[in-house]
């Protein structure tokens, strides 16, 4: 019926993985899409340099957010060299769905907002 | 043809569609398109399709200077599709009606000339909730720089405007100008034009209404009405995109500096300075887009040959249509008023589904809708939402395609699991 929202897709939308906030947490990071209103915030605790844990918490379409929720899944436990070494393609090809040109901003904002993480920004530099 | 043998004449939209060549492919995969986003851009008939052609092979010169037939012709040309276009909103002149590019660039226009010219410290330029950021944007700059105020007429709950609050603007005697739409492209709502025009004319304010979701479906007299200034766009309305239409009262068109300086707009240039052509060439410097006015000419003909009250008629019916059967769906909210001040635009909501979710789900359906904040970020605020899904119809859509919308929208109930 729906290329774009394959049962997965919904899966995670509905009931989202590692879905809330960390307190303490280590890194924290939010950002969002101004033309559509997506929301993404992840939050990080370290171990030695590896996510002992992740959160995400948000809003926005189920692209965005079952997105957010797939990538937590990808990068839990792993070092944050590996999360800077990720690329687009590897998130899309994770969600396993067709990205057009219009949706691949919802399709990748949880992976900009981890990499900003991952490199400890408090705040997207001037 | 007779003016009442075009007024009674049964509106056909079936059989008006075959003569837009886009509406007979097919997208995603082998669907039929459902074209539901006019209010964003309309489909072009045949007609103006093979306007463009035929003035590039032609007729195509540039105007005003050539003294061969084919500039001749091509200024002849550009010339009558003026003529049309003041003929449709009923301008006394001709001359009255400058092209532009689209709206946006029309209330540039008057917000660059107009607005340096006539504002100053402490004028207010009032404008409503209801306006697209073609109509905010253009007001905040030239305030900024003049030092001048911006004030908001709100809305009530169902989008209408809340004209108490322009008459308390008003009262101030600071309003310089008062700057609304005609038709909210995000809700549909059609605004008291004509009462807002006596209302600040008789506190000495000018008017500009934006026309870009009027002109295209409504019948529109700009005498009528007693706006100072209208602006719209062609894209909307058939015609190409790239030329639309700024319509001034003579009076202040000649009083106002130009806008863009270059050829054709001036009488005499010397090293040190230049004196300004009679309009409308003052305000169109430059080689403007001729074909395309040409072709702007061809669709207001082709809109004047159905009527505009007719394709009024076929838009309520459409719209009354729409808003029942959306009605029907359990978990749909209905944004904008009930009523006769409703145009073709249907914005909702489907439960907690995101717009674009909405949006997408009907895109693998074949149906084209628009999901967002319409450029009116302002107005979603105020409905507290982050966005909606607009569907919006033209004089080519029909019951079915509102069928074919229903039927998606509960596929996508479906698939999101909306309680009822």
């Amino acid at each position: 019926m729906s290329d774009l929202y394959r049962e997965h897709i919904l899966d995670h939308y509905r009931n989202p993985r590692n879905y809330g906030t960390l307190e303490p947490h280590d890194r924290s990071f939010e950002d969002s899409n101004p033309l559509c209103g997506d929301r993404v915030r992840i939050d990080l605790r370290l171990d030695n340099g590896t996510i002992a844990d992740i959160a995400f918490s948000g809003r926005g379409c189920a692209i965005s957010q079952a997105s957010a929720s797939i990538l937590t899944e990808m990068v839990k436990g792993q070092s944050l060299d590996f999360v800077k070494a990720l690329t687009a393609d590897d998130l899309l090809d994770e969600l396993g769905i067709p990205i057009s040109p219009a949706r691949r901003k919802c399709a990748l904002l949880s992976l900009k907002v981890l990499k900003a993480a991952a490199y400890g920004l408090n705040e997207w530099p001037e | 043809m007779s003016t009442l043998h075009a007024h009674t004449r049964q509106f056909d939209a079936r059989a008006l569609r075959e003569e837009f060549p886009i509406l007979q492919r097919l997208v995603r995969g082998g669907k039929p398109l459902i074209y539901l986003d006019s209010a964003a851009t309309s489909q072009k008939p045949a007609a103006v399709i093979q306007a463009l052609e035929d003035f590039y092979r032609t007729t195509n010169a540039n105007i005003h200077r050539g003294v061969y037939e084919l500039s001749e012709a091509a200024t002849l040309a550009y010339d009558q599709a003026r003529a049309k276009v003041a003929r449709l909103i009923n301008a006394p002149d001709p001359r009255e009606c400058i092209f532009v590019r689209n709206t946006t660039e029309a209330i540039n226009l008057v917000a660059q000339s107009w607005g340096r010219a006539n504002l100053g410290p402490g004028d207010i330029v009032v404008l409503s909730l209801l306006e697209h950021h073609s109509n905010i944007v253009p007001w905040q700059l030239i305030a900024r720089e003049r030092g001048a105020e911006l004030r908001y007429i709100d809305i009530d709950e169902s989008g209408r405007l809340l004209l108490e609050q322009l008459d308390e603007y008003l009262a101030s005697g600071r309003v310089k100008l008062v700057s609304v739409t005609h038709v909210s492209n995000a809700l549909g709502t059609i605004t008291p034009v004509a009462e807002i025009v006596e209302r600040a004319h008789a506190a000495g304010a000018v008017v500009l209404v934006d026309g870009a979701q009027s002109v295209p479906h409504l019948p529109v007299d700009v005498q009528a009405l007693g706006v100072d200034f209208y602006a719209f766009s062609g894209h909307k309305m058939l015609g190409p995109m790239g030329i639309g239409v700024l319509y001034g009262r003579r009076e202040l068109l000649e009083a106002m500096p130009p806008f863009l300086g270059g050829g054709d707009m001036i009488r005499t240039v010397t090293l040190e300075e230049s004196t300004w052509a009679d309009l409308p060439a003052k305000f169109e410097a430059g080689t403007p887009s001729v074909a395309d006015a040409v072709a702007l000419g061809v669709a207001v003909d082709y809109l004047q040959r159905l009527s505009m009250p007719a394709i009024r008629q076929h838009e309520m019916e459409l719209v009354r249509y729409a808003l029942a059967r959306l009605d029907e769906i359990p978990g749909v909210t209905l944004y904008g008023p009930v009523g006769e001040d409703r145009s073709g635009v249907v914005s909702f909501t489907l439960g907690d589904v995101h717009p674009h979710d909405i949006a997408g789900i009907l895109d693998s359906e074949g149906i084209a809708i628009r999901a967002g904040h319409h450029c009116a970020q302002p107005l979603m605020r105020r409905l507290g939402v982050v966005a909606t899904a607009r569907a919006s119809v033209y004089l080519y859509n029909t019951e079915e395609d509102i069928d074919r919308l229903v039927d998606a929208l509960l596929i996508v109930r479906q698939l999101f699991n909306i309680e009822d």
